[in-house]
């Protein structure tokens, strides 16, 4: 196994211990405020304001507060917080420790795929040797009163626990069904405590921006969509592997950086994320446009996209957890549809029929899940609809 | 299972359990324990959880059926999860999928009747730049052909004839 990063990423330029050195002096709303002021969203995907989540916990009131490191990495397509937690796993535990000096927690969870256990050796000496420089543990770095230490927790293959909520009832020791939100884990998490949750690469950032301060990162991007953002590229192009690019960078000018200029798709964000035909390639990635926690699988000219849309399918009946009928159901649906078009057995009226069922899964489903599972197959449908109907292989 | 497993098996739930916290919270770390070691969480095995933790075996049980990672049934000595998501399809999975079948003579979701090998898909592995991927136990395999399927097979029955080896030597 390699980790085939592309060009220089900023977090090779930040010193271990630089941004902890930096925050062990900044009172708790300043910590708040430089995250703010640096305009980061969320980088699991969703794209909620740090900011705004970690005011929310250091508001709430709470004997306890947790800040939980969301490695869970599912999405299909994705694996940039694998190469986050192989190469910069400092930057990752730092981000936890600052999130905790803001918010006043006392214990960090990371949740860690059981995909890659692999990577738990690695991880457990390092906090071994973070408690030995009083990085971790009592006073840290001499600051009188805050303790902190983190434990890594292992995921056991279920993609539904890198949702937030479910998450939490993981590390509770329940199966891994996500909860009705509200309330939020920033104020009813991890043992009904405020907890917050954040994802990997997030909190590499939290550790940049601290050390590089928010305007460097507030200068990157777009106006709604702050700063650089890894991608995990694969499928067909040259050069796979991950990329640091800023937000608002268009699928055409990607697809030229990776050597997949001559794509006739791509999906973004994931199996939960949309496929984009080529005449749209002049859309940005970036919150206000095409959103996504950094899955870029890229579809050559001979891709057959009912395939595409027939594993993505598959992909959602087994990891749906069962709680809901919309998902649960519906999802069985979609992929029995999927193979009646492969079949060439499904008319025009019975493929409208499920069109609207995918959009009502969008909006009856209880969680994320199940609201983006029916993304990639409706945008195919209709994307590509001279390849779907009257199939005869 | 002799008395003296069933015995040394509670007394590492009982040191589990004070390890990961002692309550609820602890049974994902004690599950993934108990099956590190015993190499499958039993009926007896979620009993004593049960015990220890005080809940219902049932809820044990709820939890064990619901991650594709954990298994109560008996499975082979390497779990092989082969990636069947998009990129390492397009990469060729399945003709990888066909020769671990030729060469282990068991389809997905079976076990080699030597109790060796249990063959299986998972979905994602996070390697999609490097596919096709695939895990045995903890290990990761990736751009895996069809002609280095034979050698990671071997490798895999090599390191335990090393392992029995040592522990003759010892
Ligand atoms: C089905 C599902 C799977 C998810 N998987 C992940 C994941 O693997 N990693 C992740 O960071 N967020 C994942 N999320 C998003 C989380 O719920 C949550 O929004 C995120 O961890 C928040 O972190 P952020 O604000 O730093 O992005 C998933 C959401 C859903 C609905
Ligand atoms: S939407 Fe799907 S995954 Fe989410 S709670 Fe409902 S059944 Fe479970």
């Amino acid at each position: 196994m390699q980790n085939s990063t592309y060009g220089n990423l900023t977090f090779s330029t930040v010193k271990p211990g630089e941004a902890l050195a930096k925050a062990k002096n900044m009172k708790p709303v300043d910590i708040i405020a430089a995250m703010s002021d640096s305009g980061m969203k969320g980088r699991g995907g969703a794209g909620f304001p740090t900011s705004i989540k970690w005011n929310l916990a250091a508001a709430a009131k709470g004997d306890e507060k947790f800040v939980v490191c969301n490695a869970d990495e599912g999405e299909p397509g994705t694996f940039k917080d694998r190469v986050i937690l192989t190469d910069y796993p400092e930057l990752v535990f730092e981000g936890m420790t600052i999130a905790a000096m803001a918010i006043g927690a006392k214990v960090g969870i990371v949740y860690l795929r059981g995909e890659y256990a692999y990577l738990t050796k690695q991880l457990e000496d390092l906090l071994a040797k973070c408690r030995e420089e009083n990085l971790l543990g009592k006073n840290v770095l001499g600051k009188q009163g805050f303790d902190f230490d983190i434990e890594i927790r292992m995921g056991s293959g279920a993609y539904v626990c890198g949702e937030e909520t479910a998450l939490i009832e993981s590390l509770e020791g329940q199966r891994g069904e996500p909860r009705n939100r509200p309330p939020f884990p920033v104020d009813t998490g991890f043992m009904g405590r405020p907890t917050i949750v954040n994802n990997v690469e997030t909190l590499a950032w939290a550790s940049c921006i601290i050390a590089k301060g928010p305007e460097w990162f507030n200068a990157i991007g777009t106006e709604k969509s702050k700063g650089p953002k890894l991608f995990s590229i694969s499928g067909d192009c040259e050069k796979p592997g991950v990329y640091e690019l800023p937000m608002g960078i268009t699928i055409a000018e990607l697809l030229a950086e990776v050597g997949g200029a001559n794509a006739k798709a791509v999906q973004i964000g994931g199996a939960s994320g949309q496929c984009v035909p080529k005449t749209q390639f002049d859309r940005q990635i970036a919150f206000e446009d095409i959103a996504t926690g950094g899955s870029v699988i890229v579809f050559g000219p001979e891709r057959d996209m009912l395939t595409v849309a027939h594993n993505f399918m598959e992909f959602f009946v087994e990891e749906s957890c069962g709680q809901c009928t919309p998902c649960r159901e519906g999802n069985a649906k979609l992929l029995e549809g999927v193979n009646m078009l492969r079949e060439g057995k499904c008319s025009m009226s019975y493929l409208k029929e499920l069109c609207a069922l995918g959009e009502t899964m969008q909006l009856a489903s209880k969680c994320g899940l199940g609201q983006s599972s029916p993304n990639a197959f409706l945008s195919i449908v209709s994307n590509f609809e001279q390849e779907m109907m009257g199939r005869t292989n | 299972m002799l008395i003296t497993e069933r015995q040394r098996m509670v007394q590492d739930i009982e040191s589990w359990a004070g390890q990961f916290g002692n309550d609820r919270s602890s049974l994902m770390p004690i599950l993934q324990n108990v099956q590190k070691k015993y190499s499958r969480i039993s009926e007896f095995s979620m009993q004593a959880i049960a015990d220890r933790l005080e809940i219902h075996p049932v809820e044990v049980y709820g939890v064990v059926s619901f991650y594709s990672f954990l298994k109560d049934e008996v499975h082979g000595k390497f779990v092989i999860r082969l990636c069947q998501t998009i990129t390492c399809d397009m990469a060729g999975k399945d003709r990888v999928a066909k020769q671990l079948e030729n060469d282990l003579g068991v389809s997905f979701g079976e076990t080699t009747t030597d109790g060796m090998f249990t063959l299986e898909y998972a979905n994602c592995l996070g390697m999609c730049d490097q596919g096709p991927a695939m895990l045995v136990n903890d290990q990761v395999f990736t751009c895996v052909t069809p002609e280095k399927v034979h050698d990671i097979i071997q490798g895999c029955r090599q390191s335990l004839t090393a392992f029995a080896g040592l522990r003759k030597e010892s």
